[in-house]
């Protein structure tokens, strides 16, 4: 036993780090330290193999037989087939194994491939080779051989085989450049730092000659934290500790740039890098539309076991006479005699559930989900939402969630880079309330803030002057900015200096590389970093070398960051920049007041705004400022809290310097778009890190808040005054008394009578009203503070974490109308309030994919959120409810003529129509129409549908897919299945229909009413078509036809496979008789009667807005040709064609003159009023409303 | 650059911007209250061709169970004396027009019964009496473990009371023809049932029995017309086709010739029948008189239903018309 392992070991109990199984100890190429330090514990690891397959191929079928089974739906099509197989049923086992065994067997083709692409990426992944140092020489392995410990050659552009910590690189200073481009999206070249002790290494030799160890953490999958120490044994001394951090470990998936080589030790292979542990699939998000089928289809499973039941019964009770139990032309074999009553009555009720179990078809789940996933495609491939300067367009990263979009209640977004372009432009700095605009771009000469603003004598004075260069310095010293060099040419100083593209700024934060480009324009030039000395060029193009001692990186909690310098006077300086809320805490003196001033009047203009701070050390200081930062660095546990109490320790008693403004433009066309999420029903909640002020603005820019809308505040500024109690209370108050004046017409939001409110709330004061219950007066908080925002159309929550976004949403989503939620983001900080919300959409902005990646629509930018759910998101939903709604319609109106059979064939489970039609009705002849339906009808132009958004609104609530629609759906399947048997059965009464007299048995009876069935279904599909396409054309007609070749077909032959030839020349014979042309004319035509009819009357009686508009559209149309000289109609009519031809010119000319339509007491007006002189004035006086809201 | 951007670039054809030219029908008034005017009319139209037809058919119908009202063939239903013959007279004012069919119904009697209905074998019907029955055919399936042919409970429950009909000219009875040909579907004699081709219809049966229930073997159904027997009986063809419903006809013959060819003129008429089917114990049975036009034999059905739905058609139509005008065309002039 060794002192100094016990030294150690006393040393890791006191630091607190007892929770030592939590973390690996990693020898590094496998070679034990200097005996006696430690026992040598070889652990296992798992080798560096990567496996994203699911099947090998000896499980693949059972395996995903099983995955298949396990689906409910499915499982309960096997149950079926079951039973047909064991017991005597009606149908043949064919007639549901079919269709099982082809939904099964295509998903398992397709998951089948998926897998088998995935195992022929893994394996080139494997088996691409690594560079791996043993005995000091370099041997080539397949990556997956290689071993935790392995210290692997990596070259430039190589991409990293494992999770490795980085020991030396080629470059002197021992950093290298990465790109996780792969993994979170940024391109943007990062650093990363060797080991201090290791990273003069260059050779194989040398590399082998280290003796150390590595503990680190087990593998998590946070790609940016990392924690861990390596203890290096030199000549059997103690060894050194040295903290390792994020920055030390290269990621698997991530690519070495800029630099030749590096070596590193594999520390997480295989599945245990963090790569592989982010694969885990995100939860499953189900959408609303899905959840109402659910309920339909427990109703329809209740219907079909009631069915069964009902029909076991009648069978029981109508057999008890024994004439009828067997009458004698219908002997019984002994052995079915003998069987016990209890038996027959299940088996009959098996029977039974056999016969009717069409009413749940397989092919509904396959058609839901071609619908959805083909669907998709549209939103990819559309043009509009193509974003030039990306070069990409809308992602769709899953498609259950399509008719969601048609949802959507309330949008929480995220304002920098969501709103806003997240392109920031220095605007001006203020020190020490001098106010500084850069005006022109070159020549390093400043020009004060001439235009109106403050102005400032250009000569401050020489204490002046001075503060004035600190500033800028600090602003040049105090950034994470790396300067990227295009080419290492004669003159990159020059290039700077001249604004050459030939090099620029790079950095995760575009703050930052704003300040840094203004600070040029104010003639100081951050020209880079080497060898931790830091340069810039100053106004008399002399270069400045400062010495980069510490880096207190920016997070989001503290909202600022630090950096320790040394010039090349040897003065030591803390520069400190941050929000204003964490730095004015901070200082000791310096011009509070008008700094503060001045960016309080820059926040309201919206501007970003950062106060910089900094602190003149001595070397005493300096030196206790180290100790402190070390020991926090080396901990490995909570290293973070330690890490940030040393920070705040060390960012202290600072001497203000100033201010500076950056201005965040809002995105293209954000108003806009925030308009016609209001008009669309849509509450639009904005969430965001920034302070109130420069939020607020924004959400006035973006006319989130209008000037007639009434600011509720509840922030920390409030609550100061008052308690939260109170403040709650009374805004409670405003708001219900308005509420309550309310008629009940929740709709009529677009009038301008009623007080529009909006809410400000801010993250401190968030955290007060989400705090659980402590007492009984704090539990309602909560709910008050949901009524108010119910009644609040715009909510904008500034100063918020992360975390508190996604809590706001889910308290929204928890809320007892349980509203649909759309988040909307672009940076990592939204990602969770991405996941949480029903719908999450990712912007591919600039800081990052990482929202993109976990979204489950990624937009380019905010404003194609408007077509996305106005218009994609409107269609799906129509188009999904019908398809739900029909697939329930036609299966009723296919079973339950063959339960009203039953009650003519003494319920002997007597099928009415023949295997072929029970096999294919749901497969082909009903398919088609209504998946293509489904793909492609437009109730509405699209155009029709951006403009005018509030017909949004008509599809809020699921209101397609409420139970009185889903019960009409049904009764009406009920009313059409009772006309084509009772139909049928009256023609078959007693009589013959031919004119040879002769008679027509039972399939031709089945066929009969298959036939109108078919016809019917197809038809009423066809009657809710209203965008007929060629392809409609030829699909509606086709499936019909192919129906009835399929028909002669199956009854022109004599199958030799069939035991049975019963449909032989049915058909045709049926087809041959005059009357049952006439009665399927009949029959179909009194099926569909009902409906047109109470169509017809509801569009004329009670309207939706959505009907007005396409009575609108078709009499715009048909007066269009009829009419032409009047010029209002004419300009409007140009500009609607302008609009179809060239859809992205928005055009302010077309709004004016779209369908305005207008609920409530204003009535309504169609173009057909834009046509007489009176009409012409009228809608002049809507537009001047309309301007005027 | 330019080019990867090209490639991302989704295709801007019609199709995938959603923007296919289609034709937009609406249900408007417009289109449906002229469309509602027409369909009535025409229904009204065929409703009342239908209906005036059907009307023409002239339709008699006689029950003969021979149970509750006595009739000629009480006591034939006790099943007492075999064969048992009973009698239904009936004179004729006008002339029964020709073609006149001769159907027997039977009520309350399931030969849609599915255990019923599969009873049978159609690839032995097919001209192969000798192979081994199907096992649907149970318990019809064997005696003595030779196949029935034709087996199963629809063969084995064949009609096989006879008719034939007289008109009573001066107290004496002549026959009118009744022809046995062609009322079974032409596809059922032709293709779909075949006799064995291999010698004698009595040879190619050799091997299997009858039916339980039936007095004579396939191959002697019809002594009078060789080309009637075995699995071709025309009667047998018919019963072969199963009924949809529990009350059916069937085809049983056509008065087609001799001096009936024209229908049958006015006088008194007996139908002799030979009483063998037992219905007494589950329902009724009888026999109909009837002739068939283009539209088929004697159904108000479709003519009654065509005439309301066309009434119900203009009707509405009229209906709409005033809610339009009261509503919708207030509502755009306002």
């Amino acid at each position: 036993m060794d002192f100094s392992a016990l030294r150690n070991l006393i040393s890791r109990y006191c630091t607190g780090e007892e929770n030592w199984v939590d973390s690996r100890t990693v020898y590094i190429g496998h070679r034990e330290p200097p005996p006696g330090t430690e026992a040598y514990i070889p652990q296992r690891f798992p080798d560096n193999r990567i496996v994203s397959s699911k099947y090998t191929f000896w499980n693949f079928v059972p395996k995903n037989l099983f995955e298949q089974f396990r689906r409910v739906a499915n499982f309960y099509f096997l149950i079926i087939f079951l039973v047909q197989l064991i017991i005597d049923t009606p149908t043949s086992p064919v007639t549901s194994g079919l269709p099982l065994f082809f939904v099964i067997t295509v998903t398992a083709i397709k998951q089948g491939y998926e897998d088998w692409l995935r195992h022929k990426a893994d394996n080139a992944v494997n088996q691409c080779p690594v560079h791996i140092i043993q005995h000091g020489k370099v041997v080539r392995k397949q990556s997956r051989k290689l071993r935790v410990g392995d210290v692997v050659l990596v070259k430039e552009d190589e991409t990293f085989p494992s999770d490795l910590i980085l020991l030396s690189t080629s470059r002197d200073d021992g950093t290298c450049f990465v790109t996780t481009a792969s993994l979170d999206g940024e391109s943007s070249h990062k650093t990363y730092y060797a080991v201090q002790d290791t990273k003069s290494f260059n050779t194989e030799k040398e590399v082998d000659m280290l003796r150390a160890t590595i503990e680190c953490e087990q593998p998590q999958p946070d790609l940016y934290k990392f924690v861990g120490r390596i203890n290096i044994y030199q000549d059997r001394d103690e060894p050194i500790a040295r903290p390792l951090g994020s920055e030390n470990l290269l990621l698997r998936g991530a690519t070495l740039k800029n630099t030749e080589f590096v070596y590193a030790v594999a520390i997480y292979t295989g599945m245990e890098s963090k790569m592989a542990l982010n694969y885990q699939s995100k939860s499953q998000k189900r959408s609303a539309v899905e959840k109402s089928m659910n309920a339909f289809l427990v109703v329809y499973l209740c219907i079909l076991i009631s069915k069964a039941l009902i029909n076991t019964t009648l069978k029981y009770v109508w057999q008890s006479n024994p004439n009828r139990d067997e009458p004698w032309y219908n002997g019984k074999t002994d052995h079915e005699r003998q069987r016990h009553v209890m038996i027959r009555a299940f088996t009959d009720f098996l029977a039974f559930m056999v016969l009717f179990n069409y009413i749940i078809p397989v092919s509904m789940y396959v058609t839901v989900e071609m619908q959805k996933f083909l669907g998709s495609y549209f939103i990819t491939w559309d043009d509009e939402m193509f974003d030039e300067e990306l070069g990409e367009g809308a992602l769709v990263n899953t498609s259950d969630l399509n008719e969601e979009l048609g949802q959507v209640e309330y949008v929480f977004t995220d304002k920098t880079g969501t709103l806003t372009e997240n392109n920031m432009e220095f605007i001006e700095c203020c020190v020490d309330g001098h106010v500084y605009v850069p005006h022109a771009i070159c020549n390093g000469q400043i020009l004060s803030g001439s235009s109106g603003i403050d102005m400032i004598d250009s000569s401050p004075g020489p204490d002046g002057k001075e503060r004035e260069e600190l500033f800028f310095r600090a602003l040049c010293l105090c950034h994470t900015v790396q300067v990227k060099e295009e080419e290492t040419v004669d003159g990159i100083k020059r290039g700077i200096h001249q604004g050459k593209a030939t090099s620029f700024y790079i950095s995760s934060s575009p703050d930052e590389v704003a300040l840094v480009e203004g600070m040029k324009r104010l003639g100081f030039t951050y020209l880079r970093l080497k060898d931790n000395h830091m340069e810039i060029l100053n106004r008399e193009d002399e270069v400045e070398r400062f010495e980069l001692l510490e880096v207190l990186n920016f997070d989001s909690v503290r909202r600022r960051m630090s950096v320790i310098v040394r010039s090349s006077s040897g003065h030591l300086y803390l520069f400190c920049k941050g929000a204003d809320s964490s730095i004015f805490p901070r200082v000791i003196s310096g011009k509070v007041d008008r700094v503060r001033a001045r960016v309080e009047h820059n926040a309201v203009e919206g501007l970003r705004t950062l106060c910089v701070a900094y602190k003149a050390l001595s070397q005493e200081e300096y030196h206790n400022m180290c100790q402190l930062l070390d020991s926090a660095k080396l901990a490995l546990q909570d290293r973070d809290r330690k890490l940030a109490e040393a920070y705040d320790l060390i960012e202290r008693d600072l001497v203000l310097l100033g201010a500076t403004a950056v201005e965040d433009r809002l995105q293209e066309k954000a108003a806009d778009t925030i308009e016609s999420l209001h008009k669309a029903g849509m509450k639009v909640w904005v969430l965001t890190g920034d302070k109130m002020e420069t939020a607020a603005a924004t959400c006035y820019a973006s006319k989130l808040f209008r000037r007639s809308t009434q600011i509720l505040e509840l922030t920390t500024k409030r609550t100061e005054e008052q308690s939260l109690h109170d403040v709650l209370f009374e805004l409670g108050r405003t708001v219900l008394r308005q509420h309550d004046s309310l008629t009940h017409d929740t709709f009529s939001g677009l009038s301008s009578e009623f007080q529009d409110y909006g809410l400000i709330i801010d993250g401190a004061t968030l955290s007060a009203v989400m705090k659980p219950a402590q007492d009984d007066s704090s539990g309602n908080y909560r709910e008050i503070f949901l009524e108010i925002c119910r009644n609040c159309s715009a909510v904008l929550c500034c100063r918020m974490a992360p975390l508190q976004k996604a809590q706001i949403v889910k308290l929204i989503k928890a809320s007892k109308e349980h509203p649909i939620t759309l988040a909307v983001g672009d940076g990592a900080n939204d990602v969770s309030m991405i996941l949480e919300a029903h719908v999450g959409i990712g912007i591919m902005g600039k800081e990052g994919r990482q929202a993109a990646r976990n979204s489950d629509y990624a937009i380019p930018k905010f404003k194609h959120l408007k077509k996305m759910l106005l218009v994609h998101g409107h269609y799906y939903y129509i188009r999904i409810a019908e398809l739900v709604q029909y697939f329930f319609y036609k299966n009723v109106c296919f079973i339950f003529p063959q339960f009203l059979y039953q009650f003519f064939c003494g319920f002997s489970q007597q099928p009415l129509y023949d295997t072929a039609y029970l096999t294919l009705y749901n497969i082909s002849f009903t398919s088609l129409p209504i998946l293509l339906y489904s793909l492609i009808e437009q109730h509405i132009s699209m155009d029709i549908l951006k403009r005018d958004p509030s017909l949004y609104r008509d599809i809020a609530k699921n209101c397609l897919l409420r139970w009185r629609i889903f019960i009409y759906w049904t009764f009406l399947g009920l009313f059409d299945s009772m006309v084509f048997f009772f139909g049928a059965y009256f023609l078959f009464d007693n009589t013959t229909f031919t004119s040879n007299g002769q008679i027509f048995g039972n399939w031709t009876f089945g066929t009969l009413v298959f036939t109108v069935l078919v016809f019917t279904v197809t038809l009423k599909l066809a009657l809710d078509t209203h965008y007929w396409t060629w392809i409609n054309h030829f699909v509606v007609w086709g499936s019909l036809l192919f129906y009835v070749v399929f028909s002669l077909l199956w009854g022109g032959v004599i199958w030799p496979f069939l035991n049975y030839q019963r449909m032989y020349y049915v058909f045709v014979q049926m087809l041959s008789s005059g009357p049952a042309w006439l009665g399927i004319g009949l029959l179909v035509i009194i099926s569909l009667l009902p409906d047109v009819l109470k169509k017809v009357l509801c569009r004329a009686l009670w309207p939706t807005s959505t009907e007005r508009i396409q009575n609108a559209q078709k009499l715009y149309q048909s007066h269009r040709s009829e009419f032409t000289p009047l010029p209002l109609l004419n300009s409007s009519r140009l500009d609607f064609e302008a609009h179809n031809v060239n859809p992205r010119r928005s055009g302010h000319r077309s709004k004016e003159l779209m369908y305005t339509h207008w609920r409530g007491s204003i009535g309504y007006c169609t173009f057909s009023s834009t046509l007489g002189p009176p009409g012409i004035g009228r809608m002049h006086r809507l537009v001047g409303l309309e301007t005027s809201v | 650059m330019k080019n990867q951007q090209a490639a991302n670039r989704p295709d801007n054809t019609a199709f995938t911007q959603q923007r296919l030219p289609a034709w937009q029908p609406m249900l408007s008034a417009h289109v449906v209250i002229p469309g509602f005017l027409l369909i009535g009319m025409a229904f009204i139209g065929i409703g009342v061709a239908l209906y005036i037809t059907s009307q023409n058919i002239q339709v008699l119908e006689a029950d003969y169970t021979g149970t509750g009202q006595y009739t000629n063939c009480s006591e034939c239903a006790n099943m007492q004396t075999t064969p048992c013959i009973c009698n239904v007279t009936f004179s004729l004012t006008t002339l029964f027009t020709a073609p006149v069919f001769l159907y027997y119904g039977l009520s309350n009697y399931y030969q849609n019964y599915r255990k019923y209905g599969v009873s049978r074998d159609d690839v032995q019907l097919w001209g192969d009496p000798t192979r081994s029955p199907a096992d649907a055919c149970a318990p019809y399936q064997y005696i003595d473990s030779k196949p029935i042919a034709p087996c199963g409970s629809i063969a084995n429950s064949m009609f096989n009371d006879t008719f034939s009909l007289y008109q009573i000219i001066n107290g004496t009875k002549k026959e009118v023809p009744l022809d046995g040909k062609g009322i079974a579907w032409w596809t059922d004699y032709n293709i779909k049932f075949r006799n064995p081709t291999q010698g004698s219809l009595q040879d190619a049966f050799n091997g299997t029995m009858k039916p339980v229930n039936w007095s004579k073997p396939a191959y002697e159904l019809d002594l009078g017309d060789p080309n009637n027997n075995g699995f071709l009986n025309q009667d047998f063809l018919v019963w072969m086709r199963t009924a949809a419903l529990p009350d059916f006809r069937k085809l049983y013959r056509r008065i087609t010739g001799g001096d009936y060819a024209l229908g049958l003129p006015p006088g008194d008429y007996v139908l002799q029948i030979e009483y063998n089917y037992a219905v007494k114990d589950f329902g009724r049975k009888k026999v109909v008189l009837s002739n068939v036009t283009w539209m088929g034999g004697k159904n108000e059905f479709l003519g009654i239903a065509y005439l309301v739905v066309g009434s119900l058609c203009i009707v509405m139509s009229v209906v709409m018309l005033v809610v339009y005008a009261k509503y919708k065309f207030a509502d755009e002039n306002a």
